[in-house]
C-alpha cells in the first residue's frame, strides 16, 4: 500500500519538532517514503512548517538526490567522474543503459529502475562505482553492471548486492558495504592508534583558552584546503558575541577525487567527534552539526551508533567531561551538491535551503549557523585536533614544514599501481609520493582536485604543502596515454553541473571554458582563444562569490600553464581573418534540411 | 592624401544603429569632409570600389548572405568594429537561439495565432538566404578588431570613436556615453 503524502509528510515535520531549518530533512525523509516530493508534498510541508512553497520547491529542485516527480524503486547513480571514466565509465554505464534499455536519465517504462550519472561519490580508488539508492557498488565492469540489474530484478533488495564485506569497519554490522579503506600509509598523526576519550578529558582539564593555545602552538591549519589557521578561526569563533554558538564539521567530501575523508569516518569516527567536542568546548559552543554528504549515506547508521555510545559513555551530552560543560552532536545529511562543501553554502544548507554561497563578511565565526558564532572544520582538521590535545603541540608541529606543521593524507587514484589514502609529512615531494603509489609514468598530476591545479613533470620536484603546492588532499595522476586538454574538458563539464548559476562569471564562464576546449579539441582553435581563456578565468575570479566560482577555471588555466605546447599545436590562426570555430556549411544544415523537406512536401 | 574610406553595413540589425549614425546631425558634413564612403546603405553603393580603412559592422549573423558580407567586410577593409550589440553580442535576434530553427520558422509561417498564409508552407524560395542554425555575434564568424557597445550606440559616442580611431587618438569615451541604463 502507498503511504499517503499527508501521513508521511506529518510524520516528518513531527519528526524535526516542526523546525522549519530542518527542511532539509523533511525533505529527505518525504523523497526517501515517496520516491520524490511531489506538488501534494509540498503543499503539506507548506502547511505543517509554514515555509513558503517557493523554498520547499527551490531546496527540492537545487539537489541532485531530491526530485519533484516521484522516480523509481531503485535509483541507479553511476560515477562519472575523470577517474571512472579512465576506469570503464562508458562500458559500465553502457551496460547499465542497455540491460534496463533505458538511456542515462531515463527511467524504465513500469518505474522499477532509473539510471543517472552522478559526479565523484568518493571511491575513485575502487571505480568505477556506482550508487544503488544508498549502497554503493565498487569496482563494477560491464558484466558486473548486467549482474546487478538481474540480481535486482530478482530479489529487489540493493544490499544482497554485497557480496564480500570491505576491511575494518566497512564490515561493521551497521554498514556492512564492499567499500574498502585501502589505507597505504598510515600514521603517525591522523591514522594512528586512538586512545578513545583521552583528548576530550585532557582538554577539559585546561582552560578554553588554553586549549586554543595549544592548537594555534602546533600551527594547525585547515586541511580542507584554503589552510586557514584553525586556532585563529576559533579565537574568533570565541570572541564573538552570542550565547549560542556552533560547531560544524564539514564531512561534504565532495571534491573529485578526494576520498581521505570516507576512511576517517570509517575508522576513526571518534577522533573527528572528540575533535567537535574539544572545539565546542573551546569557543563555547554546546551542539555541534557533522554535515554528511548524501553519497555516504551508508555511513550514517553506524556514525549514530557511534555518538550513541559516546554519550552512553560520558563523552557528549550534560556535564562531560566536566561539570557544565554540556556538547551534542546531530548529523545532517546533504543531497547532492559539489557547491555544499564551501562552508557558506554548506551552512545555508543545514538551514534547510539551497546550497548558494554567501557574502562574506560576516564571517560564519561572526554570524554562521542560525546566525550564531559558528566554526566550520575539515574532518582531517578536527581528527588533528585530537591528536593534539591527546600527544601535544610539540609531536604535532616537529612534523612537517616551517609554514605547514604535521602530516597530510592524500587521496591518491587514476593511473597509480596502488590507489588509496597516505598520510605524508608536509614537505613531501611529489615525486617521492608518485614513487610511493607506484605511479611510474605519470606525465600529468591533478593536485586539489579539478579546483585545484594540474601539473606536469617540471612540478614533480615542488613539495605538498601550504607554501607550495597546496591541496586538499585529491591527488590524480594521469600516465602519458592522456590528454591534458580532455581531462580539463571533462572536469568543466564537472563545474558546469555543480555551479550555482548565482554569479554570472561562474555561470556562463565555465560554459564558455567548457565550448572553448571543445573547439581547440575539435581543431577549431586560434591562439587567440588561448587568450580568451585566460581573460575568462581572471573575470571568473574577479568576480565570483565563493571559492567555485574563484577556482573552476583551474583546470584550464593551470593545464594551458603546464602543458601550453599540446594546446599550440592544435590552434592556428585562420586564414583572411575568418574564425575557424565557424563553418558555413555545419550552421546552415539544418536549413538546407528543412528546405529539402518543404520542397518534397508542395 | 587620399582621404580614409568607410564602408558600412547593416546585418541582422534594425537599422537603428545607422539611424544613430545618422543623428550625428550636421556633423555628417564634417565627416564626408574627412572620409570617403564606400560600399554603405547611406550613399546605396552595393559593393566595395576599393579597399577601405574602416568597416562598421551592424547587426549580427543570422543567415548566409550576412555571412558573405561580413566576410567581405573582413577582406576589404584594414579595420573591423562591431556597431551595437546586435554585432557584439546576436542581440534581440538572438533571443531566437533558445528556440530550434525549425520550431521558429514553424510559429513564424504555419502555427503563430496571427499567421495568415494560404500556401500553408514555409517559404522556400532558392533566392531567400539560408537561416543559419542560430544568430552569431560577428566576432565569432570574422575577426572584429573593435566593439562598440549600446542599443544603439549614441550618436556622440559614434563621433567620438570615428574621430578617434580616424586620427589615431586614443578614444576616452565619458561616462555618459557609456551607461546604457
Amino acid at each position: 500500500m502507498t503511504p499517503s503524502v499527508d501521513g508521511v509528510v506529518r510524520e516528518a515535520c513531527h519528526s524535526v519538532g516542526h523546525d522549519p531549518t530542518r527542511l532539509m530533512d523533511v525533505a529527505r525523509a518525504v523523497q526517501a517514503r515517496l520516491g520524490g516530493v511531489p506538488a501534494t508534498a509540498i503543499d503539506a510541508i507548506h502547511d505543517q512548517l509554514h515555509v513558503s512553497r517557493g523554498q520547499v520547491r527551490s531546496l527540492v529542485s537545487f539537489y541532485a538526490f531530491l526530485d519533484e516527480q516521484p522516480g523509481a524503486r531503485h535509483v541507479i547513480r553511476v560515477c562519472d567522474d575523470v577517474v571512472d571514466r579512465l576506469a570503464g565509465y562508458d562500458r559500465v554505464a553502457r551496460a547499465f543503459s542497455d540491460e534496463l534499455g533505458i538511456p542515462l536519465g531515463g527511467t524504465t517504462a513500469d518505474g522499477t529502475f532509473s539510471l543517472q550519472r552522478t559526479a565523484c561519490i568518493g571511491m575513485s580508488d575502487q571505480a568505477p562505482a556506482a550508487l544503488v539508492g544508498d549502497v554503493v557498488v565498487t569496482d563494477l565492469s560491464a558484466e558486473r553492471a548486467r549482474q546487478v540489474v538481474a540480481e535486482l530484478r530478482a530479489h529487489g533488495d540493493p544490499q544482497r548486492l554485497v557480496k564480500r564485506l570491505g576491511d575494518g569497519n566497512n564490515a561493521h554490522p551497521l554498514v556492512r558495504a564492499m567499500v574498502r579503506n585501502n589505507i597505504r600509509q598510515a600514521g603517525p598523526i591522523v591514522m594512528s592508534e586512538q586512545k578513545r576519550g583521552e583528548a576530550v578529558r585532557k582538554a577539559a582539564a585546561l582552560s578554553p583558552v588554553e586549549v586554543i593555545r595549544a592548537v594555534k602552538t602546533a600551527r594547525l591549519r585547515g586541511r580542507g584546503g584554503a589552510g586557514f589557521p584553525t586556532g585563529i578561526k576559533w579565537e574568533m569563533a570565541r570572541a564573538a558575541p552570542g550565547a549560542r554558538k556552533f560547531v560544524l564539521c564539514n564531512a561534504d567530501e565532495g571534491e573529485p577525487g578526494t576520498f581521505k575523508d570516507r576512511v576517517l569516518l570509517t575508522e576513526w569516527p571518534d577522533r573527528v567527534f572528540a575533535g567537535m567536542t574539544i572545539a565546542g568546548y573551546a569557543i563555547g559552543a554546546r551542539e555541534g552539526v557533522l554535515y554528511l554528504r548524501a553519497e555516504y549515506a551508508y555511513l550514517r547508521a553506524f556514525l549514530e551508533d557511534v555518538l550513541a555510545r559516546r554519550r552512553s559513555d560520558g563523552l557528549l551530552g550534560r556535564d562531560v567531561p566536566r561539570r557544565g560543560f554540556e556538547f551534542d552532536i546531530r548529523i545532517q545529511m546533504g543531497a547532492g551538491a559539489y557547491v555544499c562543501g564551501e562552508e557558506s553554502a554548506l551552512i545555508e544548507s543545514c538551514e534547510g535551503r539551497r546550497g548558494d554561497p554567501r557574502n562574506r563578511p560576516p564571517f560564519p565565526a561572526q554570524r554562521g549557523y542560525l546566525g550564531c558564532p559558528t566554526v566550520v572544520n575539515n574532518v582531517e582538521t578536527l581528527c588533528c585536533v585530537t591528536r593534539i590535545l591527546e600527544s601535544g603541540s610539540a609531536a604535532f608541529s616537529e612534523l612537517g614544514s616551517r609554514q605547514s606543521a604535521g602530516t597530510k593524507l592524500l587521496s591518491i587514484s587514476g593511473d597509480v599501481s596502488r590507489p588509496g589514502v597516505y598520510e605524508v609529512p608536509f614537505g613531501t615531494p611529489i615525486q617521492d609520493v608518485l614513487a610511493l603509489c607506484g605511479g611510474r609514468d605519470a606525465t600529468a598530476l591533478q593536485v586539489g582536485g579539478p579546483s585545484g591545479r594540474m601539473v606536469g613533470p617540471a612540478d614533480f620536484e615542488r613539495t605538498i604543502c601550504y607554501d607550495d603546492v597546496a591541496t586538499g588532499g585529491a591527488l590524480v595522476v594521469f600516465d602519458s596515454s592522456r590528454n591534458p586538454l580532455q581531462i580539463a574538458h571533462a572536469y568543466m563539464e564537472f563545474f558546469e553541473d555543480e555551479s550555482c548559476g548565482y554569479c554570472t562569471p561562474c555561470r556562463v564562464g565555465n560554459v564558455l571554458l567548457r565550448r572553448g576546449l571543445e573547439k581547440v579539441l575539435a581543431g577549431r582553435g586560434e591562439p587567440a582563444d588561448l587568450e580568451q581563456f585566460e581573460q575568462i578565468a581572471k573575470t571568473m575570479k574577479a568576480s565570483s562569490r565563493c571559492g567555485l566560482g574563484q577556482t573552476s577555471f583551474n583546470p584550464v588555466l593551470t593545464s594551458l600553464q603546464s602543458f601550453r605546447y599540446q594546446y599550440e599545436t592544435l590552434v592556428k590562426e585562420a586564414p583572411g581573418g575568418r574564425r575557424r570555430g565557424f563553418d558555413l556549411d555545419d550552421a546552415t544544415a539544418e536549413a538546407t534540411r528543412l528546405r529539402a523537406a518543404e520542397g518534397v512536401r508542395s | 592624401m587620399s582621404k580614409p574610406r568607410v564602408a558600412t553595413t547593416s546585418l541582422c540589425g534594425c537599422f537603428g544603429c545607422h539611424m544613430s549614425l545618422l543623428d550625428i546631425d550636421e556633423r555628417i558634413l564634417q565627416l564626408a569632409e574627412i572620409v570617403e564612403f564606400d560600399k554603405s546603405p547611406i550613399n546605396d553603393h552595393k559593393d566595395f570600389t576599393q579597399r577601405c580603412t574602416v568597416g562598421l559592422i551592424e547587426g549580427g549573423c543570422a543567415n548566409a548572405e550576412n555571412v558573405h558580407v561580413l566576410r567581405r567586410f573582413r577582406e576589404m577593409c584594414d579595420v573591423l568594429v562591431s556597431v551595437g550589440d546586435c554585432a557584439t553580442t546576436g542581440g534581440i535576434p538572438a533571443l531566437r537561439n533558445l528556440v530550434p530553427l525549425e520550431e521558429c520558422l514553424q510559429e513564424a509561417y504555419l502555427k503563430g495565432p496571427s499567421v495568415h498564409n494560404p500556401s500553408a508552407r514555409i517559404p522556400d524560395d532558392p533566392e531567400i538566404p539560408l537561416l543559419l542554425d542560430k544568430v552569431y555575434p560577428a566576432h565569432e564568424v570574422v575577426k572584429i578588431d573593435y566593439h562598440l557597445p549600446g542599443c544603439p550606440p549614441s550618436a556622440d559616442t559614434l563621433w567620438e570613436a570615428l574621430n578617434a580611431l580616424l586620427s589615431g587618438k586614443p578614444l576616452a569615451l565619458p561616462y555618459a556615453l557609456l551607461k546604457y541604463d
